[in-house]
């Protein structure tokens, strides 16, 4: 993987991009024992597969989730968080 | 000696002994398995048979011994980290090395250079004398040093990097060392092999067998095997193998790359390291710079390489050794490091029982191959933690009892 695709503004080299990490659901800190919450902070699937996952364009600062298969690093599709279905 | 290798070339039979067996197949059931024919399950299986009487123990490798990172590091070997636990573990790390070639009848090209952590801003330098105090205290010779030492000690280096980030001290750590990799791994099967321990190579872990929490056994590539004893110490391939038994863990799986360059005459005694530059490098034995940086940005469950990091290594060691510029790149490569968030090992028993753990090695594990051999084979014969990993267990992290080594062991090889 060496280009990226932002949904802003297209395909550009990787270096331009960091990675935030999967995406996953934050439970309620006010409702959840020590020990969900600490699963939440710590815990992570780390098994390879197809993920998604936070990404920003970093010169215009733009998040954006991207699928990707963690295994052969090969991205298939990205969009922003909550226009999945537009992509 | 041209002729004996040409009667070597010539013979039919290899006229060396092997190092190991290769036993052609697997026998119904063990008294204990260890799923990594690594540097780590190796030293493991060598200490079970030799100072607890375990023999009946099969090591599964999916590929062949020592082709995970144990073959693939740049084999850094120190002490100086920063918590008192990571302090004493590494410690005795580095007194088992001293005496493995003695240990193996095998030469494993134990090297004692002289470890320079470079520093090149205010806050490396604080945290290195925050390093040196603990590392004294705990008995390790480890002392902070100003830009004139390291130069007296290594004249090649630009103390100034061309004035971008000029050097302003250093952690001195006289023990540090590197060790042929490979031959630890020789070293550590030959020894378990000659007790009675049997290495299958191409043999895959597929599951693993538990029931009502207690481990019975795995399934392989090559068949089922039944034990209540199994030991993971598969690295890059950690988060796999916790799946199939149901754990959750923080590990997260990142590229480490690595390169050498064309041999060249001995000039570097020492091994050097920067944080900041993203730099470490040693001259092995061969003449060649061992050379690395800092993980891939991104999860990567794969050994590729790039362009990128060749660039952006050949560009900080210019920083640090300009003359250097004429020199070529031989070979590239990399590994799957097992990464923690707080930059310490997660080993010991867990919550299934007889499924013992030696993982979240990252980036720092080869160091701590002949210490996790012991403790982990103590830990496994007796069913009870070793003193040593006690703060290293899986479960630290559902009650919030982080490490924190990670001023020590984030790029500091
Ligand atoms: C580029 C690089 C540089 C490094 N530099 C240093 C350094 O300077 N100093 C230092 O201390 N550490 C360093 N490290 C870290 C060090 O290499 C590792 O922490 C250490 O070698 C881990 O040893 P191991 O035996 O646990 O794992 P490995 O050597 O990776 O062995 C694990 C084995 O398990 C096998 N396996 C995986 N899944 C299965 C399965 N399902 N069934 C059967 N077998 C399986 C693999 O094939 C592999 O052979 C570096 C790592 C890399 C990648």
């Amino acid at each position: 993987m060496k280009l990226m695709t932002c949904p802003v503004n297209g395909t550009r080299p990787i270096s331009e991009f960091i990675c935030g990490g999967e995406l996953r659901p934050m439970p309620d800190p006010n409702q959840v024992d020590d020990e969900t919450w600490a699963d939440y902070v710590f815990h992570r699937n780390g098994a390879a597969g197809i993920k998604a996952e936070w990404w920003c364009h970093t010169p215009s600062n733009t998040w954006f989730v991207a699928e990707r298969n963690t295994q052969i690093d090969q991205v298939l599709r990205t969009y922003l968080y909550g226009q999945e279905e537009q992509s | 000696m041209p002729l004996r290798l040409l009667k070597f070339g010539l013979a039919k039979k290899y006229p060396e002994p092997r190092m190991f067996r290769q036993p052609d197949r697997l026998k119904p059931s063990y008294d204990a398995v260890i799923i990594g024919a690594g540097g780590h399950g190796l030293a493991a299986a060598y200490y079970l048979a030799r100072d607890h009487g375990i023999t009946n123990v099969a090591v599964l490798e999916k590929g062949y011994l020592g082709g995970g990172n144990t073959g693939r590091n740049t084999t850094i070997i120190r002490s100086n980290y920063l918590t008192p636990s990571g302090v004493k573990f590494y410690d005795e790390s580095v007194r088992l090395w001293q005496d493995l070639s003695q240990d193996f009848d095998l030469n494993i090209f134990y090297s004692t250079r002289g470890h320079f952590t470079l520093a090149h801003t205010d806050s490396s330098l604080r945290t290195m004398r925050w390093r040196a105090e603990v590392n004294k205290h705990l008995g390790v010779n480890s002392e902070l040093v100003d830009p004139d030492q390291i130069h007296a000690a290594c004249p090649q280096m630009d103390i100034d990097c061309g004035g971008h980030t000029p050097i302003l001290g250093a952690l001195y750590h006289a023990p540090g060392s590197i060790a042929r990799h490979d031959a630890v791994a020789w070293g550590y099967g030959r020894g378990a092999d000659q007790r009675g321990v049997e290495i299958h190579q191409q043999t895959e872990v597929l599951g693993i067998k538990v029931k009502s929490g207690q481990v019975t056994g795995v399934a392989t590539s090559q068949g089922e095997i039944e034990t209540t004893k199994l030991l993971c110490a598969v690295a890059g391939s950690t988060p796999k193998l916790l799946e199939m038994v149901g754990l959750r863990s923080p590990l997260v799986i990142h590229p480490l790359q690595a390169m050498v360059s064309e041999p060249m005459k001995p000039w570097l005694d020492q091994i050097i390291v920067s944080g900041s530059l993203h730099v470490y490098v040693s001259q092995s034995a061969r003449g060649e710079l061992v050379m690395g940086a800092s993980l891939d940005p991104y999860e990567l469950h794969s050994t590729r390489s790039t362009l990128d990091f060749t660039e952006g290594l050949a560009a900080h060691m210019l920083d640090l050794f300009p003359f250097l510029s004429h020199v070529k790149i031989v070979r590239q490569w990399a590994g799957m490091a097992d990464m923690t968030p707080d930059f310490a090992p997660m080993m010991g028993k867990t919550a299934i029982e007889g499924f013992y753990l030696d993982s979240g090695w990252g980036t720092w594990g080869f160091k701590a191959t002949p210490v996790c051999g012991k403790t982990m084979a103590a830990t496994v014969a007796g069913d009870r933690n070793h003193e040593l990993i006690q703060e290293f267990s899986l479960d630290r992290f559902s009650s919030y009892q982080l490490v924190g080594e990670k001023g020590a062991a984030s790029v500091g090889h």
